[in-house]
């Protein structure tokens, strides 16, 4: 049967028997960095296309529907064309954190792949503490924003900036409090040990409410730790142009644009591992035979599925709600979420200690 | 390193919005002072699109300027040509036809329904929401369509002349205009599931931008601004033209005068609008569209004033006339300029999102600020 590790393991043998085991490992490296960005091209490509025919969808257009059939060449267009285009930095701008800060955006989004498991047995780095890799390499993204706003030496940057740093830093706790959750049930931090766990059904499933309270409240969160509509205060086109890149142009904007859909992509894929069971098919209790039927879709498209569902509910929340303002933003978190997350905290625990899950 | 430039003494940050900012929906310049977040002073700065269309009018025969005015609110431009036709045909006692009369009031609630629906979506966008815009647009659209047929324009209209108005209408129209209002009467509860049930909707408009009757009576506010803070100033009703006084339709009066009152009055306008055109589909008479009038028309000496509801306010067209075929003097009392003054008011102490929300309900038309 089709699967990735099949391939994984194909290519392992074939360097090991072909080479000594320190160049087989470090062309190991060398290819898996290698499909980490062509991962990325072709995701940055794939959502961005995907956004705007899903926005086409709910404004009753057609979207991109010229360059290639139904349009899918359109964003490869787009791409060359700002490839091409002058990369400009400001006469006021600190040129050297100005022309650093989209790299680090873009480094930090990469760096979150690491622990994801994309199928089977298929992972570049299965970390033991994943989970806890995953919330402080995330954090990081912050820097790069501010760094950006900071720079550019443009009010409206900085205003951006600002409202990107508060916001992302409130909205960590509740995105942590409910990864938590997940964790407390599982007793593991590592990504495959989480995805293990759901072998005889998923945690939404099994996690009684708490579990999708904390699904509710985790979607919420990522929403607006990856800046995005109704909690796209950063760029805010109507209040602040672009917020913290209005000063970016070319490649530059581009990386800021493609790690917005890098990490709307990490942060589905997260949430689809730690609440719908990662590439783990769709399995109930002792049905075996259901089980088995499920197991013959490869582990593959089931991640892929889920992600893909997920980052539709996200671009769905984009097109449909309009904005808040900043303080409301904050009084989200800070009165709403964060205070539901720790009591969603402890009834996790209870039912986790209890045993009541499934 | 970054310089410290832009600030007031006190520290505060001075940033231009404007004059090209996806807010402001046009050339408007607005200077804000800002503590952190919070705006402490609003400044417009106009004069970006000042086309001295009063001055060009003064060289201009009273045929003629009427094609200018529907370049000053582009939105309402049959509103502002019935404002000025209906001037010139006071000053010259012209007995306008009863068909042009009707034409003309289902021509005005038409364009005032469109311009709503475009403020609609457009407001929406300003509030970081881009769906309503389309779907207003697709309503509009068939307005603009039924425009299309008769006038043969579908923005600057130049229709309602002197007299009447320039063509009859299009053999389809009472049809487009029924079938319009069935599209639309269907596609209305869409407006609210979509934006006014919105909670995020509602608590960035509810209680922001309050703007008291007494305050908008002394800023001059006129139109849907000045009837949310419950200010009684429907042209239409007080001073009747045409052939208002006939018709039956509700002054929508609200008294909260916050944003989300000025978004409710502009929504249930557009339902009385259609009140109107429904009154009058059936019913237009037979007979002539346009008074016999002179090829030349003069003014008697004297000074003549006219004013009537357009989709943001009060439209006044004031012509002092020397008895020539062009006028001595024109102004015109736009009602986006009163608005816009209410504006800093409206939004001192409030954050940016607000500026940009409380701008988005004024419905500001920047070309009619600036003529």
């Amino acid at each position: 049967m089709f699967s990735l590790e099949g391939i994984t393991n194909m290519i392992h043998e074939w360097l090991n028997n072909h080479f000594n085991a320190t160049i087989a490992l470090l062309t190991e490296f060398v290819l898996v960095g290698v499909a980490a960005i062509a991962l990325f091209a072709v995701l940055g490509l794939v959502l961005v296309w995907m956004e705007r025919k899903v926005a086409a969808v709910m404004q009753i257009r057609l979207g991109p529907n010229r360059v290639g059939p139904k349009g899918i060449f359109q964003t490869t267009a787009d791409t060359l064309k700002l490839i091409m285009k002058e990369g400009l930095t400001p006469d006021g701008a600190d040129k050297f954190l100005f022309n650093l800060a989209p790299y680090i955006v873009m480094i930090v989004a990469m760096l979150i792949l690491a622990p994801i498991a994309f199928a089977k047995n298929f992972q570049i780095w299965d970390i033991n503490i994943g989970v806890l890799y995953l919330s402080a390499v995330s954090s990081l993204s912050v820097i790069g924003i501010l760094m950006a706003g900071w720079a550019s030496n443009n009010k409206y940057s900085l205003l951006g900036a600002m409202r990107s740093g508060a916001q992302i830093v409130s909205y960590e706790l509740s995105a942590g409090l409910s990864v938590i959750s997940i964790v407390i049930m599982t007793g593991s931090l590592s990504i495959n040990d989480i995805i293990l766990s759901q072998q005889d059904g998923w945690w939404i499933f099994k996690g009684h409410i708490p579990a999708i309270i904390s699904f509710v409240i985790f979607m919420i969160a990522v929403t607006a730790e990856t800046n995005r509509a109704p909690f796209d205060l950063a760029e805010a086109e109507s209040e602040l142009t672009a917020g913290f890149h209005t000063e970016y142009s070319g490649m530059k904007f581009a990386l800021f644009f493609l790690a917005e859909y890098i990490n709307i992509f990490i942060v589905c894929a997260i949430g689809a591992t730690l609440f719908f069971g990662g590439w783990m098919p769709l399995h109930v209790g002792h049905w075996q035979s259901f089980n088995h039927v499920m197991d013959y879709i490869p582990s593959s498209v089931w991640f892929f599925g889920k992600t893909i569902g997920l980052i539709f509910l996200i671009m769905w929340f984009r097109w449909t709600f309009p904005r808040l303002r900043i303080d409301q933003l904050l009084n989200l978190e800070w009165k709403y979420l964060l205070p539901i997350s720790m009591l969603n905290l402890i009834l996790m625990t209870i039912v986790a200690i209890m045993g009541w899950h499934f | 390193m970054v310089e410290e430039i832009g600030t007031t003494a006190e520290g505060d940050l001075i940033i231009n919005v404007g004059p090209q900012h996806p807010a402001t929906h046009g050339v408007l310049h607005l200077v804000l002072t800002l503590s952190g977040e919070t705006i402490k002073k609003v400044e417009p700065h106009l004069g970006y699109i000042h086309r001295s269309i009063e001055k060009m009018c003064e060289s201009l025969t009273y045929r003629q300027f009427i094609y200018v005015t529907s370049r000053m609110d582009y939105l309402s431009s049959h509103i502002n040509n019935h404002a000025c036709a209906l001037t010139v045909e006071k000053a010259m006692q012209i007995e306008v036809p009863q068909r042009a009369q009707y034409i003309r009031v289902i021509m005005d609630e038409l364009t005032r329904i469109a311009s709503h629906e475009l403020w609609w979506g457009a407001m929406a966008m300003d509030l970081g929401a881009f769906t309503p815009f389309f779907h207003a647009f697709r309503e509009r659209e068939t307005i603009t369509d039924i425009m299309e047929k008769t006038c043969g324009a579908r923005l600057t209209m130049n229709y309602m002349v002197p007299g009447g108005v320039m063509v009859d209408l299009h053999p389809d129209f009472q049809k487009d205009v029924k079938s319009f209002i069935q599209l639309y009467k269907s596609k209305f509860e869409e407006y609210n599931e979509l934006v006014t049930g919105n909670i995020i909707f509602q608590n960035r408009m509810k209680g922001i931008g309050v703007l008291s009757k007494e305050d908008a009576i002394s800023y001059g506010c006129s139109g849907p601004v000045a009837r949310a803070s419950g200010v009684n100033c429907d042209i239409r009703k007080l001073y009747p033209y045409e052939i208002y006084s006939q018709l039956e339709f509700d002054e929508v009066l609200d008294t909260a005068g916050d944003s989300f009152a000025r978004y409710m009055v502009r929504l249930k306008e557009m339902q009385q609008s259609i009140r109107i055109v429904e009154q009058l589909i059936d019913y237009i008479p037979e007979g002539e569209f346009q008074a016999k009038t002179k090829a030349v028309l003069k003014l008697p000496k004297g000074e003549f004033y006219q004013r009537v509801e357009t989709a943001r306010g009060e439209l006044g067209v004031y012509i002092v006339s020397e008895g020539g075929t062009t006028p001595y003097r024109i102004k015109f009392r736009s009602p986006g300029f009163s608005n816009l003054s209410a504006l800093e008011h409206m939004v001192k102490g409030l954050k940016i999102g607000d500026l940009v929300a409380a701008m988005g309900t004024l419905d500001l038309v920047i070309p009619d600020i600036d003529r």
